[in-house]
């Protein structure tokens, strides 16, 4: 009897097997041609792709008010500013053609380019680069500039239907990096739902926790994107998206771990590495017994091997850090202080023993459980930390309760997190450690560190203030601000055929340049 | 008629105590809905406004009440996370977990009866009965997401076994139904068996033991010294008396295969109720969490009244009046 029904079983298997087959032919052959030509043909436009991503996107889509790392670097590609980043470290103009800055860097010219038109079709003018800066730096009552460094802009006029002139109450030599704020047409009500841009692509729909799906713009004004068509695929699960990305559903995907990669069937994809761009550290409340004792913190740093815990948690790809940079922001990286603490037990025994905690003390290391990454960091941590002392012990938190108990509560001990810079320079991830700063959520003050960051931002060359901003950096590391690192390794998988994907100094996925190759 | 009276109101109650109860977990866990829209850099100004603007500073009482008076009306409210009704939304992801659910459903009704039946269909050997209780532990033991993932990387990653591809469907990639509804049944089969696998197991057992408890009365052994076939009673008596505890159990599996989907749907990525949930859960989006989970007591209750009209069709005994406890 049995057999009966194993027979029927397998029938069915085999008809399924049949049938799926015929259905999908015609679409693998031709995948299938891709694959064998290899990689190294030339650019082919058109094509369409989709790419896998961990979560959803925010409830707005508008790129002023968009919140989270991965909305952002999904709306990079409808969105641009002025002026905007290169994968080489660098501002290019975008919606303008060219800008001045006047010798006191109080007064930003900028000529708009002729033919930049929005997704609507309708031309930019300076009357919606005006209104695009005016939003974001408008201060209500209570409410703060959606673009804090906007606090600085005293007037935006355009002198001539060509030309917007900003003109600053204090000198700014980094204002150009935030120049990159979105332009967006004046007159227009659905930026939440349905975003209009000027970029390479252009919004088509967005199903909730489903997919997002853009099309390439053809009246783009710059170089076109290559792929008439790209989906963003919502898939959560881990392994379900190792699975999508084996399986053909995904043919791209960033921002995967080592563990993922190693699933992955080497023949059929290109691993592409480079680093997420964000500060991973032990973060440690500043203000909170015992680490409010600078040797406590030192003691953590001596007893921790940054080097290992990269080993142990992503096979040895990332980038050691040694204080609040990364180093793709190559102009003000230190790559000395990124050994300035090596482990050394002894020494960290030694340095508790005389702040007064011969026998260690017991740590609670918060850490944002659907951070994989993270968590394993904080478990090598942990284990680190035993060997000194140190009864160092894991909370697990879902990721609102991290913001609300601590980053906005400063509410803990020790937290494992990457910070990243929304913008390309050093003062989105160094300001935030100033005393008074709102988002310094460390506790971290040392008059010596205001004083340089007020030297900096006053400061007019630009090698200087890079100097400045590493003396910064060195001062985080000698008074273990924090327990520094790395820069996680960003793991990229495109499917074999395609090519052209090129990492940025910052958290943003630029899909204009991925083509497919013949 | 004053049974359907008496289920349909215990129905509504369930629904308001089950309301009331993850109204109040919402309200005791950490995160805040006005901080998970605005995020970590948002200023405590601006968080307050927003707080203002959802409703969240009226008392705890009153915005239940609010929610109660809108859901009796029709009105769910609007989503925290999505500019989107949480009826659009909840109505979006309902078909694919209803029909994943149904699907399931389907398999352990056609499977585990016949199964069971066979199982004491023949006289018991020894030997295959001791290897058959083995694997039915052990299938009665399988994790739904496991069997997903095993599932998925059997049929869904392109392996070759003898050369033959296995492949007969892309994870991740859900024919709409109005396309193609058979690629989108056939995607659904696969996480419909990884739920239905455990319960297939349970209600196999559970048949079988309910049969051989049967076919040991009086009534079983009169009938076969009469000179009726063994398969005949089986059939014609035992079946309907053995099936009344395995109603109950099927109805309890009908609620049971829902809370199967809802996790299988993050192995296989099915945009159904499921992942809705879980997502809404962590951006503490709670006017959706609220439709979810009152959907979700509705659909138990449900399942229990159908089990139960059913076990009284098939037992008189059951069907005396409303005076039944």
């Amino acid at each position: 009897m049995s057999k009966r029904i194993f027979a029927l079983l397998l029938l069915t298997i085999l008809l399924g097997t049949v049938l799926c087959g015929c259905g999908g032919g015609s679409a693998a052959t031709g995948s299938e041609e891709q694959q064998t030509s290899g990689s190294a043909g030339a650019a082919v436009q058109g094509g369409e792709i989709t790419v896998g991503i961990a979560q959803d996107l925010d409830k707005s889509l508008d790129p002023h008010l968009a919140v989270t790392a991965g909305t952002k670097e999904v709306l990079f590609n409808i969105f641009e500013g002025l002026v905007k980043p290169t994968p080489d470290d660098e501002l290019v103009p975008a919606v303008a053609q060219s800008y001045q800055v006047s010798d006191d860097r109080k007064v930003y010219t900028f000529t708009l380019r002729d033919g930049v038109t929005f997704h609507s079709g309708e031309a930019v003018t300076a009357d919606d680069v005006i209104y695009s800066i005016k939003r974001c730096a408008a201060a209500e009552g209570d409410k703060k500039p959606l673009v804090e460094a906007f606090s600085n802009i005293q007037a935006v006029e355009s002198p001539d239907p060509r030309t917007v002139v900003i003109t600053l109450s204090q000198p700014d030599n980094e204002f150009l990096s935030y120049m990159t704020t979105a332009i967006i047409p004046r007159s227009y009500a659905n930026q939440d739902t349905a975003p209009v841009g000027t970029g390479p692509f252009k919004f088509v729909s967005r199903t909730a926790q489903d997919s997002v799906v853009l099309e390439k713009y053809d009246g783009y004004w710059g170089t076109p994107a290559y792929l008439d068509r790209v989906t963003f695929k919502i898939i959560e699960n881990a392994d379900a998206l190792v699975l999508a990305l084996q399986s053909g559903a995904v043919d791209l995907c960033t921002h995967l771990t080592s563990t993922q990669i190693s699933q992955l069937d080497e023949a059929a994809f290109t691993v592409r590495e480079g680093t997420m761009n964000l500060v991973q550290a032990m973060y440690l409340n500043n203000a909170a017994a015992p680490l409010n004792n600078e040797k406590v913190r030192q003691a953590l740093c001596w007893a921790v091997d940054k080097h290992a815990v990269i080993d142990l948690v992503s096979d040895g790809h990332g980038k050691a850090i040694g204080s609040s940079m990364y180093p793709t922001l190559s102009k003000y990286f230190d790559d000395t202080l990124t050994d300035y603490y090596t482990q050394d037990p002894a020494k960290a025994k030694a340095l508790l023993a005389e702040a007064g905690y011969p026998d260690g003390f017991d740590l609670t290391i918060t850490v944002p459980s659907n951070y994989q990454p993270h968590m394993d960091t904080a478990q090598v941590l942990a284990e680190q930390l035993k060997a000194v002392g140190v009864n160092a012990k894991i909370k697990p938190v879902d990721w609102n309760t991290w913001v609300s108990d601590v980053y906005v509560g400063r509410n803990f001990q020790a937290t494992v997190v990457g910070v990243d810079a929304s913008y390309m320079n050093a003062r989105a991830l160094l300001e935030r450690f100033t005393a008074g700063y709102g988002k310094n959520f460390i506790n971290y003050s040392n008059a010596d560190y205001d004083a340089l960051f007020q030297k900096a931002l006053a400061e007019g060359d630009d090698a200087k203030r890079a100097e400045l901003y590493r003396q910064m950096e060195k001062n985080l590391t000698e008074h273990a601000a924090n327990v520094y690192v790395q820069d996680l390794a960003d793991l990229v998988a495109v499917r074999k055929g395609l090519d052209g994907y090129r990492f940025y100094p910052i958290y943003v996925m630029d899909l204009a340049s991925v083509h497919y190759v013949k | 008629m004053r049974y359907a009276a008496r289920k349909l109101l215990t129905l509504l109650f369930t629904m308001v105590i089950v309301s009331l109860l993850t109204f109040a977990a919402f309200s005791l866990i950490p995160g805040d809905p006005a901080t998970a829209r605005l995020g970590m850099d948002a200023a405590p100004e601006e968080v307050a406004a927003l707080r203002e603007a959802m409703g969240l500073n009226r008392p705890l009482g009153v915005r239940y009440l609010s929610w109660l008076a809108g859901f009796f009306t029709g009105d769910l409210g609007s989503s925290y996370s999505y500019s989107s009704s949480v009826s659009a939304l909840v109505g979006q992801k309902l078909p694919a977990t209803l029909a994943l659910s149904l699907l399931s459903f389907s398999l352990v009704v056609l499977i585990s009866i016949p199964l069971g039946v066979r199982s004491v269909g023949r006289a018991a050997r020894r030997r295959t009965d001791a290897a058959r209780t083995a694997v039915n532990q052990l299938l009665m033991a399988l994790p739904p997401f496991f069997t997903g993932i095993l599932l998925t990387w059997l049929f869904g990653t392109g392996l070759r076994v003898f050369g033959v591809r296995l492949q007969l469907f892309v994870p991740g990639r859900l024919p709409a139904f109005s396309v193609h509804p058979g690629g989108f049944l056939l995607y659904l089969l696969f996480p419909a068996v990884a739920v239905a696998v455990p319960r297939i197991a349970m209600t196999v057992r559970m048949l079988h033991s309910t049969l051989l408890r049967e076919m040991n009365q009086d009534y079983v052994r009169t009938s076969i010294s009469r000179g009726s076939d063994r398969a005949g009673v089986l059939y014609r008596h035992v079946l309907k008396n053995a099936m009344v505890p395995v109603v109950a159990f099927l109805a309890q599996t009908m609620a049971e295969v829902v809370a199967g989907s809802i996790v299988v749907e993050q192995v296989f990525s099915v945009p159904g109720l499921g992942r809705l949930l879980l997502g809404s859960i962590g951006s503490r989006d709670w006017p959706v969490v609220q439709a979810i989970v009152v959907i979700l007591a509705f659909w138990v209750v449900l399942a229990g009244t159908v089990g139960d009209l059913i076990a009284q069709r098939l037992d008189p005994r059951l069907r005396l009046g409303g005076d039944r406890r």
